[in-house]
């Protein structure tokens, strides 16, 4: 129960392998659409999985599947005691202070969810919620939700022309009535990564909590939670090289301990009498019902993978790909681009459009050549609306992702203009 | 362009109706007006008609919106057709179109409209296809009093088949 485990700070700074990282993969040598291998570029809607990750679910209901926290068997202590490694590996991976404070959850949404129910309980007529117009819906709706509920008001922190947040507006949206800042860390459209130390900063001088939907940011960027002074961390498996259906949900210890259950049922109560209940400790009072053991066991794998390539180098890899890609997307004149200029501010998310060919006939044209974006408004309406167009398309980057792939995609741009042109 | 071969998606009849749509702008006043979304990818639909005084033909048919060349090539192609016809052939029409679009099998007779069955390849391109037929089908019933909700007439068309 003791043993070490590694920071993800501790891997040196070197260029990524990206060959060997590929062979991990063999989705990446599938070909699609008739014989065209595939380029992937779909990372911010979902991310691959390497065969580590896989193996480690196969070997969980191979070798020792049970539920988790109840059998004196030794299946149930075998997935039990590496259910629980798994949350202490992530605890590393995001330097929070206590395993406890890292409850399991099926993903972003439903972290997010969680505290808009449970510390969005405490919230009173005439509270404010202060959110930004580039969120995702899932980071949008549960606090309307929350809004309507309690009769509270939801403010929102502009966006500037280039996808960034105008923070010259956050003082005066900040007053004694804000009890809850909830923003995105890096956004899944424009990719701009915010200064959310500096928001949460503000945010706590006016007495508010933060929530930082970290979904996008967590898979791509270091995330040190007691470094940005954050109070709470949502963030999903699926798109950090783990399985779909495990997600984490961070919060500060005396925060999460003061907040009443979200789901309610087994695992989550201490003592049961048939007119009430006593909760059960952290982390279990959040976890009611039988959790996905083998998704977080893999998902402890996947974070044991990023954390041998170094965070700091899978941002390094990005930076690269994304700098090269909004390169050579200005030279093409008939493409627009959306958010920030350069890989300083943004994540490897690109946003964009081609001539009027609308970002759904783009999509299909580029997947017939292989090339798999996203087209879309990516739950992001309102920041659709901001950036006045009904939708985009978008590539996404990941660790295996390559300056090669980036000009196939550029490539395929010309298919689609054959056909439209 | 010197040359272009015909797409199996994007046939030349197609591209046509997308850039030069028929029938494209709002009735006012209409006896039937139907707005829609793609929650999918936000295109929206509003379908306008007007009908004889005796409500037994759909005189005139329009569309406005905006989406992806599929869905409005296939307003396009649904107005144009649709417009004159007897309320009976055109749901007849507007069925037969839905059936093409969403079960196996080779259609006849559909015409210009059989263009859109390239679609069928690409199967989440479907829903872009069958939102403004949908659309217009659920405004002819609901002016018919066939419709049993008390809906009003915009809202979302979500899954079609």
């Amino acid at each position: 129960m003791t043993e070490a485990i590694q920071s993800p700070a501790a891997a040196p700074i070197r260029a990524l392998d990206v060959e060997a990282i590929r062979a991990d993969f063999a989705i990446l040598t599938r070909v699609v659409r008739g014989g065209k291998p595939l380029v992937y570029l779909d990372n911010a809607a979902s991310s691959q999985k390497p065969k580590r990750v896989i193996d480690a679910l196969s070997d969980y209901y191979s070798r020792y599947n049970a539920n988790v926290h109840r059998g004196i068997h030794t299946l149930s202590e075998e997935a039990t005691d590496e259910y629980e490694k798994a949350r202490r590996k992530i605890q590393a991976f995001i330097n929070a202070g206590h395993s406890e404070e890292l409850i399991f959850v099926r993903n972003t949404t439903e972290a997010i969810n969680l505290v808009a129910y449970s510390y969005g309980d405490r919230l009173r007529e005439g509270d404010e919620i202060l959110l930004s117009e580039m969120e995702h819906h899932s980071n949008l709706v549960p606090w309307q939700l929350l809004a309507d509920r309690k009769g509270a008001k939801l403010r929102f922190l502009p966006l500037l022309d280039d996808g960034t947040i105008e923070m010259a507006a956050l003082p005066g949206l900040l007053n004694e009535r804000t009890k809850v800042v909830a923003v995105s860390h890096m956004s899944n459209v424009v990719g701009t990564i915010n200064p959310v130390k500096e928001i949460a900063r503000q945010a706590h001088a006016a007495g508010a909590v933060v929530l930082l939907d970290a979904a996008q940011s967590v898979p791509h960027l270091p995330v040190d939670v007691q470094e940005l002074e954050c109070d709470f961390l949502a963030f999903s498996g699926h798109k950090m090289l783990g399985p779909m259906g495990i997600g984490v949900l961070w919060g500060r210890r005396e925060l999460l301990e003061s907040m009443p259950p979200f789901l309610a049922g087994g695992n989550m109560i201490m003592k049961v009498e048939l007119e009430h209940a006593t909760y059960n400790e952290l982390p279990d009072k959040f976890e009611a019902g039988t959790p996905d053991a083998g998704g977080a066991i893999a998902l402890g794998v996947a974070v044991d993978y990023l954390s041998e390539i170094g965070m700091e180098n899978v941002r390094l890899h990005e930076r690269d790909l994304t700098d090269y890609a909004l390169e050579v997307l200005m030279d093409e004149p008939d493409v627009a681009l959306y958010g920030p200029k350069s890989a300083d501010n943004r994540g490897g998310v690109i946003a964009f459009n081609l001539g009027d060919i609308h970002p759904h006939d783009l999509g299909t044209l580029l997947d017939r050549e292989g090339v798999a974006i996203r087209a879309g408004h990516h739950c992001c309406q309102p920041l659709m609306r901001r950036l006045g167009q009904a939708a985009t398309a978008r590539a996404s980057f990941y660790v295996y992702n390559t300056r090669a792939e980036v000009d196939q995609l550029v490539s395929a741009l010309g298919s689609a203009r054959a056909v439209f042109g | 362009m010197s040359f272009q071969f015909d797409d199996e998606l994007y046939r030349d009849i197609i591209l046509d109706h997308y850039r030069n749509p028929r029938n494209k702008g709002d009735l006012d006043p209409a006896d039937v007006v139907v707005s829609a979304n793609n929650p999918l990818c936000g295109d929206e639909v509003t379908i306008t008609a007007r009908l004889s005084e005796d409500g037994d033909t759909v005189k005139e048919l329009h569309f406005s919106g905006r989406g992806c060349s599929i869905s409005q090539a296939s307003a396009s192609m649904m107005a144009e057709e649709v417009e004159g016809k007897p309320m009976p052939e055109a749901l007849k029409l507007i069925n037969r179109f839905k059936e093409m679009m969403l079960a196996e099998g080779e259609p006849e007779g559909l015409g210009d409209l059989e263009a859109l069955q390239g679609v069928k390849k690409y199967p989440v391109r479907i829903k872009c296809a069958v939102l403004p037929w949908n659309s217009l089908l659920q405004g002819l019933t609901e002016r018919a009093g066939e419709s049993t909700g008390p809906e009003a007439h915009s809202h979302t068309v979500g899954d079609m088949a």
